[in-house]
């Protein structure tokens, strides 16, 4: 292949502390464990490594691709991450005890916590955007999302307590109890004076920026649907004035281009090529576009598709046929899945027939149909009435049932 | 016997016209109206029999008005009327309301026995109702076991009939039943239908705003 590196960015799979090394292999496509070697040892030459690494945790992306492709086993190792964490944080701290760094005096453990408490901010504030992205991604993704929610905020008032208590902690371990809360209260009043001025700024921009995002996704939105409309219904309406003269042709026209819409608008079913109740719904159309029936489909449950309900459907199809040519134009058409038992009821209102004296052309019904389930272990009955109509029950056991 | 009178809500008035020349001569159209607030004016100033209710209006939904006129004119009956089939718009008019929903393919004759049924108290199911009811109510019920939140193997069989294109009367056959016991078969689906707090119940109903 010809494809150029990937974007380099932070992929949520696999990844130790924030995903930097394995973002970075990708990129460069070489061995993640070759990576993280250079980085420990960048890390030994003067602690470069870790600023080298948190540079490009702050500069490269979050990977949106494959952000909702496993969100459960993507969870499970979160303790292990925090750990990694952890170590990381407990490294440098010693690193630089190591190297004799004065300033930071005897309140060496004060900042390692006061480091580990703003590292578990920053990882959680990007488990948040992933969340955010696996939301859009899945329903499935939701739920875990929604779940862990409420562990991410505690994560984020662990975070929070923890860099408090450690400058506290600093403070204490230099003045005298009441100099440290004076202190104290002299940070929260200038912090406190520094936000009220910024506030209403940072608001303000806040606000403007979803404000853009919104009508940005307004304006796609509009512009997606004028241009299926355009291409649909647009269409279609010119054919009609074309075809003015010709009733059948308008109704086939109109009808197709109903089941379009319809199917736009409330989201399809499923893949025709794996679901059963898709499936139908794919032959129902092919049908009635090309006999000019109305086929009437009502679907009750779903399944994937294996070889019985394969068979199920191609039964159906040859029914429908029958019924569309034979049966006076309406056609009603009911399909069950159940656990273990699939059924597919075609009726039409034609002229019926008497079963012992099936005409020559009416074979196709024995052969295509009744042969066609008994081979897959189902059954067809064809129940006519003349003067009434038709109806072809099929009936087949099956296994697979998708909720 | 006297003639139904029948009121025509819908914002299209071409709809109006083609649903008045499928009803034939047979009822009396005591009024027409386009959006909610008209609706609501017309429908308690002419008390009529029979209301054929578009779903989608112009100022709110058809729930809107049924939500305004059900208390008022408790003899009027409604029967839903629409090009939609989504789930969530069948299940929230049925629930506010509506004792019966049939989409504007319907044909004259079947429009014209759906009203007359409308009228005398029960419910019409078309074949898609009738598929979204054993969908909602297939499977196990939400955990408390109320008989609102079943079906008796009874009205499944009656509603897989319906769903299956029978009428009424074919279904009767079928079952060896008279009509009038389908009907009560179809109207007790219907109370359920309208007050089961089912879980696909309650999520179709909230997908138009209505819990």
């Amino acid at each position: 292949m010809t494809v150029g590196p990937p974007r380099a960015s932070r992929p949520v799979c696999g990844r130790w502390v924030a995903g930097v090394c394995v973002g970075l292999s990708h990129h460069l496509r070489i061995p993640v464990w070759l990576v993280r070697v250079v980085f420990v040892v960048l890390t030994f030459s003067g602690g470069i490594g870790i600023v080298l690494y948190a540079a490009f945790w702050a500069v490269l992306p979050l990977d949106t691709e494959g952000s909702g492709v496993d969100p459960v086993s993507a969870r499970s190792s979160d303790t292990a991450r925090l750990l990694a964490l952890a170590a990381v944080v407990v490294g440098v701290g010693l690193l630089l005890a190591a190297l004799g760094v004065n300033l930071v005096g005897g309140a060496l453990i004060p900042i390692i916590v006061a480091v580990f408490g703003a590292a578990l901010i920053w990882r959680q504030t990007d488990d948040e955007q992933r969340d955010a992205w696996s939301a859009a991604a899945g329903r499935a993704a939701r739920q875990t999302a929604g779940s862990t929610a409420s562990a991410g905020r505690w994560r984020i008032v662990a975070g929070i307590g923890m860099v408090v208590l450690a400058l506290i902690a600093l403070l204490a371990g230099r003045t005298s109890p009441a100099e440290a809360l004076q202190g104290v209260a002299v940070a929260v009043l200038l912090l406190g004076g520094v936000a009220l001025v910024v506030f209403p700024w940072i608001y303000r921009s806040w606000r403007e920026a979803s404000e853009q995002r919104r009508s940005l996704i307004r304006s796609q939105e509009r512009a997606e649907i004028a241009a299926h409309v355009h291409d649909s219904v647009l269409q279609t309406l010119t054919l009609i004035q074309r075809f003015a003269e010709d009733p059948v042709a308008i109704t086939r026209l109109a009808r197709t281009e109903e089941r379009n819409l319809r199917s736009w608008l409330y989201a399809p079913i499923g893949d025709p090529d794996r679901t059963f109740a898709a499936a139908l719904e794919r032959v129902v159309a092919v049908v009635e576009t090309d006999y000019n029936a109305t086929i009437n489909l009502v679907t009750v449950g779903e399944a994937a598709l294996d070889a019985a309900l394969e068979a199920l459907v191609a039964a159906a199809r040859e029914a429908m046929v029958n019924a569309a040519k034979h049966g006076g134009g309406q056609v009603s058409v009911y399909a069950e899945c159940r656990t273990d038992v699939a059924e597919v009821f075609v009726r039409d209102r034609g002229e019926g027939f008497d079963l012992t004296t099936i005409p020559a052309d009416r074979l196709g019904l024995r052969e295509s149909v009744v042969g066609r389930m008994e081979r897959h272990g189902g059954t067809a009955t064809v129940k006519s009435t003349p003067g009434v109509g038709t109806e072809v029950q099929l009936r087949i056991p099956h296994s697979e049932v998708t909720p | 016997m006297s003639r139904l009178r029948i009121v025509l809500v819908d914002d299209h008035a071409m709809v109006r016209a083609g649903v008045r020349a499928e009803l034939g001569d047979g009822f009396d159209i005591v009024g027409e109206a386009a959006d909610v607030t008209e609706a609501i004016s017309v429908i308690t100033a002419t008390t009529p029999d029979v209301v054929l209710l578009d779903v989608h209006l112009p100022g709110g939904d058809g729930k809107a008005v049924l939500e305004a006129c059900l208390a008022q004119v408790p003899h009027t009956r409604f029967l839903a009327l629409s090009v939609s089939d989504a789930p969530e718009d069948v299940v929230a008019t049925v629930r506010g309301g509506a004792r019966g929903y049939v989409t504007k393919a319907i044909s004259g004759p079947e429009l014209r026995e759906a009203v007359q049924r409308i009228a005398d108290g029960d419910a019409v199911f078309s074949p898609r109702l009738a598929g979204f009811v054993l969908d909602a109510f297939s499977g196990a019920p939400a955990e408390q076991d109320d008989e609102l939140d079943r079906l008796t193997p009874r009205e499944q069989e009656v509603m897989r009939l319906i769903a299956r294109g029978y009428t009424y009367k074919e279904v009767a056959a079928e079952l060896f039943l008279s009509i009038k016991t389908v009907e009560t078969h179809v109207s007790a689906v219907l109370r359920k239908l309208q007050l089961s707090d089912r879980r696909e119940l309650a999520r179709w109903a909230a997908g138009r705003g209505m819990v």
